[in-house]
């Protein structure tokens, strides 16, 4: 078990590491001496595939052992009465470690300190296995963890490169590197326009109205993107809070030099800032969470750990135990330190570690807080559509499918710390956001604003569905998500480099014709996002796969947002006062099948309507469409048989404890979290709605944008009051602009003004006054000081001129001086000596 | 024997003396000069030989003399060594073209 956990961590972190080594050989190479070659794209491409394989190793292996991927998720629900999911080798090994434990534990931990202590000497090397602590060992908990290199200690905090291992984090990194080695490639195409040393750049001016004129940044684009790799693998690898904490930030500066990379437009930065600034808001409750928790529980750590041979609980264990329950004592949560081998109860007598509950909702608030800036949730949506300004690639891997997954992940991830009244606010966040988003996507008219809408309405589901207590849902659709959003950002970007950098959808029109590969690819996606599928093909596709599958045929999308929409109902059932967290993404499934729809018959479909464009537009190369068709492919069948499928099945192999049987909580927020059952029971009934509410979308789009029954454009002005507030954005750019930029200018205004008519004054004045002071003394200097000290080397230097005269070089003239005056002296002698 | 008093003999000295000091100005050949030297030298000896005869200075008037001696044989050594470098320096021993030091 030890080396289960110390192998897949060291597939992973080689997969993490490797971008690392290739951003920091494409930083210190640089562009080799020329800005034409593409060795930089290839060496990150190489670094991502590697971890990609890598990723692959290790799903492998995990999979080998636990037989997640190949456990379907229906399996699970009926095996949730013997509430343990299994692992075949685990609960036997469990007894047996234990009865020949503790003596070769402690022998072990004897040395585990001297080895602590090398750690800083030999790195790494020994960390791992001595720190590996098997969750999955527990029976009830599917996970590994331990600790790979112990930064530091100060007190009690002791800082860490932890791991945290399981289906999720897997999944993760198959997903992250999958996702992104298809982008990097598709990127090898879109920025072949920066092998140049000249690149002009059309939407960036210089003061006398030329275009800018740059060195091509290939090779700086590549950097960027392999750092953003690491960073987000990290954020999946990382075991502790504060190692996330970390990688958020990096992310997030990855995120800002990726928005920002047009450098020279004024527009591209601004929206990295305003990216940059709106999350540092998020992260300000990310930071007082981690403070709560620290201070409380006395470790950032996710999983168990041991110090000095003793087992500790680390955060999960904490707070739920082994039995997924808060102990709940007054208005304080007993944390759950006592216990060994995962088993972690309350103390039953003595002195008991608590957190006030309301600190504990705070808490759990505070680190969503950082996942609505991530992930663009509601209130914090805005930077998103502004972070189209970057490349198409970067918003197809940063703002699509893994940046602003990395919210719904660590909420996911960070499930068990949270209260109902924490899921309950992250349920209404969601679902707020993705109406929000969904509205606003109809009227968009920027190819890629609508998909960065869409982003966040998809991103709204995933948050809506953790917060219901769909983890498994959620965290499903993050991945079908991922694929079928990235393929759409692609295709957009295929469509804008081969429009030449035209984004707007009414200058487009017929372009399937143009680029069939884009536009059929495209549809592919649609299709997944929308959530359309084949009613009645159940049996058709069991016949065609001997019965491995008996879902209808559909893509990815379906299944996830059925699993979605199956939760809300369910939870709905039991919870009738909020019956919205259900309609709401029923509705908002028509509206997103509407608008996705309308944008491929707005682009693909039609006529053209703007000729210059679609003259000049052209099919993408190769190494463009190929990641298209690859795409696709994973975006219509990664979901295949939905929440019977291995997909859904290895997540909820990794579910948090206790969720399968439901929870019902009492108190400030009496809330009744479903069952898998109770899901189970009205999947039919939802699935039938969520499709209906699809296939509604969809024919009004067909008929609207396709048939044309009714011109849009009556339908607009019928509706202007309406369409403004939509293509207002619901006015929350103005509301921020009012609310805080405008103030914050005014701030800085009154500051300027304050500092430059008071301190700037004080300042003048002074400097007058010394300048004054200083003109005095430097009088006084030149004139006395100098003087004198001139006065006596002019006198020096003119007798010593005057002496010179003497000195002849004459030695003859020398003895006639001496011989003259001894007779001279002589003479004097005589006439005035005293005579004795 | 008291044939000739202190008086002749300062006399010879202060003649060879002042002919060491008429040679030194006059001459413009460094070995010249150095034998003008040697008569100033030489008759600062004699003075020192003849207090030491006539008056009560003792023995120490003539070991004076002596080390007058011995400097001069290696003040001359020393000059010379001077002429020949100066000869090789300027192709000539006329001291009045040594004039690179003057003021």
């Amino acid at each position: 078990m030890d080396s289960l956990g110390y192998e897949l961590s060291w597939y992973l972190r080689i997969a993490w590491l490797l971008p690392l080594l290739g951003f920091a050989i494409e930083v210190f190479g640089g562009y080799w001496g020329t800005r034409k070659t593409k060795t930089a794209a290839y060496l990150a491409i190489g670094c991502i595939a590697a971890g990609f394989v890598l990723s692959t190793v290790a799903f492998c292996r995990w999979n080998a052992e636990t037989g997640a991927f190949s456990h379907s998720g229906e399996a699970a629900v009926h095996e949730e009465h013997a509430s343990l999911r299994h692992i075949p080798f685990a609960g036997q090994a469990a007894v047996a470690d234990h009865a020949e434990g503790h003596a070769a534990e402690h022998a072990e931990h004897g040395s585990g300190e001297h080895v602590h202590g090398e750690h800083a000497s030999d790195g790494a090397e020994h960390g791992g296995a001595q720190h590996d602590e098997h969750h999955a060992e527990h029976q009830s908990i599917a996970a590994l963890s331990g600790t790979i290199y112990t930064l530091g200690k100060f007190g009690d905090l002791e800082v860490s490169i932890d791991y945290y291992i399981d289906s999720l984090t897997i999944l993760m990194f198959m997903m992250v590197t999958f996702i992104a080695t298809c982008i990097h490639i598709f990127a090898v195409g879109y920025m072949s326009d920066e092998l140049t040393e000249d690149y002009v750049d059309h939407f960036a001016h210089t003061s006398d109205g030329h275009h800018v004129h740059r060195p091509g940044r290939f090779y700086r684009f590549f950097s960027y993107f392999s750092l953003f790799s690491f960073s987000m693998l990290g954020i999946c690898f990382a075991g502790n809070i504060f190692q996330v904490f970390v990688f958020w930030e990096l992310v997030g500066i990855c995120s800002y030099l990726l928005i920002g990379f047009y450098t020279e437009r004024k527009s591209a930065n601004v929206a990295a800032n305003k990216a940059f600034i709106v999350n540092r808001v998020g992260d300000f409750g990310f930071i007082i969470g981690l403070m709560i928790l620290w201070t409380y529980c006395g470790t950032f750590k996710f999983g168990d750990y041991e110090v000095d041979g003793h087992e500790r609980p680390g955060l999960f264990s904490m707070v739920r135990g082994h039995d997924g329950e808060l102990a709940q004592q007054g208005s304080d949560v007993i944390l759950k330190t006592h216990g060994h081998d995962g088993h972690w109860q309350a103390p039953q007598e003595g002195e008991s570690k608590t957190i006030p509950y309301t600190l504990l909702v705070v808490a759990g608030l505070g680190v969503f807080g950082g996942c609505i800036g991530k992930s663009a949730q509601f209130p914090l949506q805005t930077w998103l559509p502004d972070a189209m300004e970057g490349p198409t690639p970067v918003s197809a891997l940063v703002h699509s499918a893994t940046m602003v997954a990395a919210g719904v992940y660590l909420a996911g991830r960070f499930f068990p710390v949270f209260t109902t009244e924490v899921l309950l606010a992250i349920a209404y966040v969601g679902c707020i956001t993705l109406f929000i988003a969904a509205t606003i996507a109809i009227v968009a008219t920027d190819i890629k604003k609508v998909l960065a809408y869409s982003t966040i309405s998809q991103l709204g589901y995933m948050m809506l569905a953790i917060g219901l207590g769909g983890w498994a849902a959620g965290l499903f659709h993050l991945i079908t998500h991922a694929f079928f959003k990235s393929l759409m950002f692609l295709c957009s970007g295929s469509v804008i480099h081969g429009c030449h950098h035209e984004q707007e959808m009414p200058k487009m029109g017929g372009l399937r014709r143009k680029m069939p590969i884009t536009a059929y690819t495209m549809l592919v996606g649609v299709i997944a996002i929308a959530g359309l599928a084949i009613p009645g093909t159940g049996q058709l596709m069991s016949l065609l796969t001997f019965g491995a599958v008996d879902k209808p045929l559909a893509f990815s999308g379906f299944h996830s947002k059925d699993a979605i929409v199956a939760t809300a109902l369910a939870y709905t059932q039991l919870n009738p006062l909020h019956f919205l967290l259900f309609l709401t993404p029923l509705v908002t499934a028509g509206i997103t099948a509407f608008y996705m729809f309308r944008l491929w018959f707005y682009t693909f479909a039609g006529d053209p309507r703007d000729h210059h464009v679609y003259d000049h537009c052209h099919e993408s190369p190769k190494v463009m469409w190929v990641p298209l068709v690859v795409l696709s492919f994973f975006a219509a069948f990664c979901a295949a048989n939905g929440e019977q499928g291995s997909l859904f099945g290895m997540l909820s192999f990794s579910e948090p404890v206790g969720l399968a049987d439901g929870m019902t909580a009492t108190g400030t927020a009496a809330i009744a979290v479903p069952s898998h059952h109770a899901v189970h029971d009205v999947h039919g009934t939802a699935g039938a709605v969520a499709l209906l509410a699809a296939v509604l979308g969809t024919l009004t789009a067909y008929l609207l944008y396709c048939r044309k029954v009714v011109d849009p454009e009556n339908i607009r002005n019928q509706f202007s009051g309406v369409y403004n507030f939509l293509v207002e954005k619901w006015q929350f750019d103005n509301l921020y602009d009012a609310a805080f930029v405008r103030p914050s200018h005014s701030v800085a205004r009154w500051c300027a003004a304050c500092d430059r008519n008071i301190f700037d004054a004080i300042l003048h004045g002074s400097v007058k006054v010394c300048i004054w002071v200083a003109t005095i003394d430097r009088k006084f200097d030149e004139g006395i000081v100098d003087g004198l000290v001139n006065l006596i080397g002019n006198v020096t230097r003119s007798v010593g001129l005057s002496l010179s005269v003497f000195q002849t070089g004459r030695m003859r003239q020398y003895v006639m001086f001496i011989a003259v005056g001894v007779v001279t002296l002589f003479a004097l002698l005589f006439a005035f000596m005293p005579k004795a | 024997m008291e044939a000739i008093g202190l008086q002749p003999v300062l006399f010879v000295s202060a003649v060879l003396f002042v002919c060491g000091v008429v040679c030194m100005t006059t001459k413009r050949n460094g070995i010249g000069i150095l034998m003008g030297v040697e008569l100033v030298l030489n008759a600062a000896n004699l003075n020192f030989v003849a207090f030491s005869r006539y008056t009560s200075l003792g023995l120490d008037g003539q070991v004076i003399a002596l080390f007058v001696i011995v400097l001069a044989a290696a003040e001359a050594a020393v000059a010379l060594a001077i002429a020949l470098n100066f000869y090789n320096n300027h192709l000539t021993i006329d001291v009045d073209r040594g004039d690179e030091l003057r003021g």
